[in-house]
């Protein structure tokens, strides 16, 4: 790894920012959390499992897992317009494939597990801290989970991976450019998932997933004493 | 989850079975791709277009070009728009309306591979700086869908691009002359960029799936390569994958790639 590389504010090449996670934050959901790293936040509220409607929706196996990511129109310096768009669709989904491995829904059948994600702030790895958020809302409204999701984003700079980018990072241009790999797994390193945009070999990106784990047992260290916590 | 048509149960067992040795319905290996057709030329009024069809997967995809306005954060730039639309037509499981997730997910999985592997010059679309821009439509539809939409709409995409003719703009009345297009190609890079999706069924991991395959599908993982980089991955659906599974697909990936780009070459001429 290049050693010199230097970035612009000054953390290590395998360094998150600064983390701050609190569960129980929106009193009327039955679970909820906030997860910021540095100036990105997130919350995310947990409904239910309450009753599927319309009816024919339900599954009769298990529950359903709902996600809704959305940005609010000024977590970015350009206002976005409110509402869904094609992007914010996509991240839902993905958060929903993200989540649901570790979830036990076979217990809830015919009922809906609504996920709400909002990003307040955003500065790059909103995903990621939305389904962080998420993975800690579901702990705490008690729907069964075989494990926690940490999620984080490995980036490469030029030819350097660092880990956790800010806005600023995916701005970069210079050489190869910025590339953005958001990866989700369990503490045990299991991938639940994983994305990428930009230019990478091979096995660049197997250094990239294994700096991800790292990362992500960082994180879960934080997410389960943020759990702590709330039940003191 | 909105309910999806599936294949017969009995039939995913019995592929499953067959996997276990290795073996396809069709009498596939694994890694093995159906055969691609590739036609280009195909819409007259279109700047660029393709059909391809992968087995009996069939899909189309058109180029149009306008001019307009570049995005502020990038002033110098062409745009790209990619959308695809699942027909109706093209399968009893889509219905006319609004798009829906899957058809979301493909355009805009699509134009991360497109987009990042920089096959498109963007910069050499700018007609005046900070004002005037092309911008390319890529439209890709689904006309029978039995499988592997994304990879085969991925190979008409370049086909498409490959044979398009940018149409004549009058830059004092500021008006696209459609229909009479120039003999100038849309400016594109050498490497040729693919999306090949690796299927996970049991313990095995395929490319190129029936629609059969693709319900038994627990995960996919499409990976977007110029053959040396890797410019875009978006892992699909639940099951979870190990870290050595990922590195296994990107094996198999790089392996297609030279196989899909062998059969391909000679159409991209």
């Amino acid at each position: 790894m290049n050693k010199e590389f230097k970035r612009i504010d000054g953390r290590k090449l395998d360094e998150i920012r600064e983390i701050k996670a609190k569960v129980g934050v929106i009193p009327n959901a039955d679970g909820s959390a906030m997860f910021q790293t540095g100036k990105t936040i997130a919350i995310a509220a947990v409904y239910g499992p309450k009753k599927m409607h319309p009816q024919h929706s339900q599954d009769p196996a298990k529950a359903t897992l709902r996600c809704n990511y959305n940005m609010i129109s000024f977590s970015v310096k350009d206002r976005i317009r409110p509402g869904p768009s094609r992007r914010s669709t996509e991240i839902s989904k993905i958060t929903e494939w993200a989540l649901e491995p570790v979830l036990i829904l076979d217990d809830f059948p015919n009922m809906v597990i609504d996920v709400h994600i909002n990003i307040l702030q955003a500065d790059a790895g909103t995903r990621c801290a939305g389904i962080n958020a998420a993975s800690l809302a579901l702990a705490q409204a008690g729907i069964p989970m075989k494990k926690l999701i940490s999620s984080i984003s490995i980036g490469k700079l030029d030819k350097t991976l660092v880990v956790d980018l800010n806005k600023a990072e995916e701005d970069f241009e210079e050489g190869e450019g910025p590339t953005d790999i958001p990866i989700s797994m369990t503490e045990d390193g299991k991938i639940t998932h994983i994305q990428l945009d930009g230019k990478i070999t091979k096995e660049e990106l197997k250094k990239a997933v294994e700096m991800a784990r790292k990362a992500c047992k960082k994180i879960y260290e934080v997410q389960k004493k943020a759990l702590k916590e709330a039940t003191k | 989850m909105t309910e999806k048509m599936t294949s017969p149960k009995i039939v995913g067992e019995r592929i499953k079975e067959y996997l276990k040795e290795g073996k396809r319905f069709d009498g596939r290996k694994p890694e093995e791709f159906r055969e691609i057709k590739i036609e280009t030329g195909v819409s007259q009024n279109a700047e660029g277009s393709a059909r391809v069809k992968v087995g009996k997967t069939e899909i189309l995809v058109g180029i149009k070009m306008n001019v307009g306005e570049p995005y502020p954060d990038s002033p110098e730039s062409g745009n790209i728009i990619v959308t695809a639309e699942l027909l109706p037509l093209s399968s009893p499981r889509y219905e006319p309306g609004p798009p829906k997730f899957p058809a979301i997910e493909l355009g805009r999985v699509l134009d991360r591979a497109i987009r990042e592997s920089k096959f498109i010059d963007l910069k050499k679309l700018c007609i005046k700086k900070g004002e005037k821009v092309w911008t390319i439509f890529i439209d890709v539809y689904s006309i029978n869908d039995d499988g592997n939409l994304l990879d085969a709409a991925n190979i008409g995409i370049v086909a498409a691009l490959k044979t398009a003719r940018i149409p004549k703009y009058d830059e004092k009345e500021d008006k696209v002359l459609f229909g009479e297009l120039t003999n100038k190609k849309i400016p594109l890079s050498k490497e040729i960029p693919l999306s090949i999706t690796a299927h996970k069924i049991g313990d095995n991991f395929i490319i190129d799936p029936t629609k059969e395959e693709e319900d038994l599908s627990e995960t996919r993982i499409t990976v977007g390569s110029t053959g040396e980089h890797i410019c875009s991955l978006q892992k699909g659906e639940i099951a979870p994958i190990e870290i050595k599974e990922l590195y296994e697909v990107l094996d198999l990936v790089e392996k297609t790639y030279k196989n899909i780009f062998k059969k391909i070459e000679k159409f991209l001429k």
